[in-house]
């Protein structure tokens, strides 16, 4: 939230610049966030290719190219998990929801 | 780590557009104006100081986009600037086959240098799922809905496609998120045209359908699995490439886990309406020889 | 100084092709075809360097290419009227919101229904509130002089709006008038290159037309009513400007004529301020006391000007060419909200002449002036120059 001091930039006809929407971490969304089996995946980019915000990328882990997961925009819906070929990914309940 | 669009955006989880959006826009490198009309994929990437787009974008009305496209296109052409990138329409179903077709039909017949991309969702996803041109039969919208008499929407799905190739755009395909590298085939092929091109993407809707998501892609496969989305690319009129189907599938498999056809297996005309969404998706495969080992 | 005698819609086209515009966009609609025909041809015969003309599918797709061309960095312009300009007023709007620079010559027609060809001004009525200055011009050097101030007007950073400039359909548009032509020299030393603020280009990607909630729209909506504020300013500075270049003052938003000490005020915009205008000449040399507001800007509208203009006047005759269904005249109920509490309260009659092209003679407005002065009429909104008729449900 802004501070009531802070003032509204109002752009010329509302233009905005770039990438503004990652301040919106909508990691928060879902109830389940998907959870890679390194030892299994990889690393042929289905799911980044197939993620709608896309939060999932292939990157460097332990000098091999594996699929690791940005929580911070995260939001569950699970397509990652059905398109990896070898089941690498699981969805699974997030902490703050399990009882 | 390179992406022209999102992360942050208020896509639902699971947003075939989203995927479809993202897909084009990455395909070309970012290089590339999106023109954009109000609709799902507006409202959720370009809010005030909240953009999703990392590639220059312009959102004006509801039914205008192929015609801002082409303004964009002659401009770019006047100042010298054509090599800066694509011109790129990513328009919902509505804005497309609706009350945008007057400004399409004129972009097509002036032949601008533009892409021009339905993100098909099958209705007007964001006021809360009314019937659109691309409906296609039997779906339970606000607008048809299935009541007492009614089984749901009773007309068809608008050809668009062959609306475009009769308005002689020189590239023309559907394209489905069930199969993302070959959405970008698509792209990189349709670019490498000049003129208008029409690229219709099947973008399961989970609000909308009332699926989850999780049953996006499979869902998204059954489409083209039944012949009810067939997959067709034309270059110059004539089509060249048809994705064949490996093994077909009764129409009932992709309608039934889906809350906006489900009224169809209680409903006392529903039988009569899957029977002929049944003859619509073997019609698509006998005209578009869809079968894999026929033609 | 160049004198031809012209016709009004090759007064503008010229007039624009000397602004350099780059896309021009064209969709017919009678009395502006004549204008983007006379483009069309400079076009053809390769005399709009760096320009494109475009012939849109409807006045709608006319503007929306415009919009995406203006977007994009281009000068752009098209001409519409009456039904055209309702339907791409949802464009207009839109660019006024996006405040994009387009330059528009609205070339005033009668609304349908009933369908009508001929001249009068209900259709830029319609266009008040969107945030879009609209000037009208009274003859065809005017009309010839007003197209680069446009321009300037609409690109100036202050402003950065559409700008509507107003001309009567077939009374100005197809009438011939000898005009001094501008000169390319004349029109480039006054009105620099296209240089927008923002626009869409990859090297900075922006997104523009956003969506904005509640929590930022109306901070949006003020800007562009600063906008149109600064515009008021803006205008007056550019006329003085061109007088300064060309030696022709155009007055600014109004010009009074023998005002100072009239009891009896007409207000007129267009073409039928000429007839005004002469009528008043020929009362005064009989010892009428009677003056002429000629009223050039509708929007931003010119409150204090118009105060001072009519400070002394005790009766304010205004010439309305369009009605307010259901109200009275536009222009009068404008100019009484602007004379509220300013320390005069003169008798404003607002009297509708010459709807869909009906012809006004210097007859009719003698007589209500007259009948003003004379105190024959009432005051309030009235239509003159209309033949007996009586309403029947079936013909």
């Amino acid at each position: 939230m802004k501070a009531l001091s802070e003032k509204l930039k109002v752009s010329l006809g509302g233009t905005s610049g770039p990438f503004g929407s990652r301040r919106m971490k909508t990691g928060w969304w879902g109830t389940e966030w998907p959870k890679v089996d390194l030892e299994k995946c990889t690393g042929c980019r289905l799911c980044e290719m197939y993620c709608p915000e896309p939060c999932i990328w292939i990157q460097d882990v332990d000098r091999k190219r594996k699929a690791v997961v940005d929580y911070d925009y995260c939001k569950g819906c699970g397509i990652c998990s059905v398109v990896c070929p070898v089941g690498a990914i699981t969805m699974e309940v997030k902490e703050m929801y399990k009882v | 780590m390179k992406t022209y669009f999102g992360p942050g955006h208020g896509a639902c989880p699971g947003c075939g557009l989203a995927i479809a959006a993202k897909t084009v826009i990455n395909a070309l490198e970012g290089r590339c104006f999106v023109v954009n009309p109000t609709g799902c994929l507006e409202i959720i990437s370009s809010q005030y100081d909240r953009s999703a787009w990392g590639v220059p974008y312009i959102h004006s009305l509801f039914e205008n986009a192929a015609s801002v496209a082409s303004g964009i296109e002659v401009a770019l052409k006047v100042l010298g600037r054509k090599d800066e990138g694509h011109v790129v329409v990513l328009a919902g179903d509505g804005a497309t086959a609706d009350i945008g077709i007057g400004c399409l039909s004129g972009m097509f017949d002036r032949g601008h240098n533009v892409l021009y991309v339905c993100l098909d969702n099958e209705a007007y996803q964001n006021t809360g799922n009314q019937q659109s041109g691309l409906t296609p039969t039997g779906a339970n919208t606000t607008t048809t809905p299935a009541g007492k008499l009614q089984p749901g929407k009773l007309q068809r799905k608008k050809n668009m496609p062959e609306i475009a190739v009769a308005h002689g755009a020189p590239y023309v395909a559907t394209a489905s998120v069930a199969y993302v590298p070959d959405l970008t085939r698509k792209v990189k092929r349709a670019v490498e045209f000049e003129g208008s091109k029409y690229l219709q993407v099947h973008c399961p809707c989970v609000t909308g359908w009332g699926i989850s998501g999780r049953d996006v892609i499979p869902l998204a496969r059954l489409a083209v699995e039944t012949g009810l989305y067939p997959l067709v690319e034309w270059e110059n009129g004539a089509v060249v490439r048809v994705m064949k189907i490996r093994e077909k599938k009764p129409v009932e498999e992709y309608l039934k886990p889906q809350a906006r056809f489900r009224h169809l297996f209680t409903h006392p005309k529903g039988k009569e309406v899957i029977g002929l969404i049944q003859r619509i998706a073997d019609e698509n495969i006998r005209r578009y020889n869809l079968l894999m080992g026929a033609g | 100084m160049v004198v031809q005698v012209v016709r009004g819609f090759y007064a503008v086209a010229y007039a624009v092709k000397l602004c350099r515009p780059n896309v021009v966009c064209a969709y017919p609609i009678t009395p502006q075809t004549e204008i983007v025909e006379r483009l069309a041809e400079m076009y053809a015969n390769g005399e709009l360097k760096d320009c494109e003309y475009i012939t849109a599918e409807s006045e709608f797709g006319a503007a929306s290419i415009l919009v995406g061309a203006a977007a994009a960095g281009a000068r752009t312009f098209t001409a519409t009227c009456s039904q055209g300009l309702i339907l791409m007023s949802e464009v207009l709007w839109n660019a006024a919101g996006l405040r994009l620079p387009i330059v528009l010559v609205v070339t005033n027609r009668a609304m349908s229904a009933p369908l009508s060809i001929w001249n009068d001004q209900q259709d830029s009525m319609l266009m008040r509130d969107a945030g879009i200055p609209q000037v009208y011009v009274e003859n065809l050097q005017e009309a010839h002089d007003v197209i680069p101030q446009a321009f300037k007007v609409a690109e100036d950073r202050r402003v950065m709006l559409p700008f509507m400039v107003c001309m009567d359909g077939y009374k100005l548009t197809h009438a011939y008038e000898p005009i001094d032509v501008l000169s390319q020299e004349v029109v480039d030393g006054f009105l620099p290159r296209y240089n927008p603020p923002v626009y869409m280009t990859t090297k900075n990607p922006l997104t523009f037309g956003s969506y904005a909630p509640p929590h930022c729209y109306m901070e949006l909506r003020v800007a562009l009513q600063n906008a149109m504020t600064r515009a008021k300013e803006v205008i007056s500075e550019t006329c003085r400007e061109w007088a300064k270049t060309v030696g022709r003052d155009w007055g600014g938003h109004l010009v009074e004529y023998f005002t100072e000490d009239a009891e009896v005020v007409a207000v007129a915009m267009g073409s039928l301020v000429g007839l005004v205008r002469d009528v008043v000449d020929e009362m005064r040399s009989r010892g009428r006391r009677v003056g002429l507001v000629k009223l050039r800007t509708l929007r931003p509208f010119p409150v204090e000007e118009v105060r001072r203009a009519l400070r002394s006047a005790n009766k304010v005759i205004v010439f309305e060419r369009s009605v307010s269904f259901g109200y009275e005249g536009p222009v009068a109920i404008e100019l009484k909200g602007a004379l509220y509490r300013s320390g005069n309260t003169p008798e404003v009659y607002s009297i509708a002449v010459g709807l869909g092209g009906r012809d006004v003679p210097r007859a009719l407005i003698v007589d209500c002036i007259n009948k003003v002065i004379e105190g024959r009429i009432r005051e309030g909104f009235h239509f003159e120059g209309v033949k007996p008729f009586e309403e029947v449900l079936a013909p």
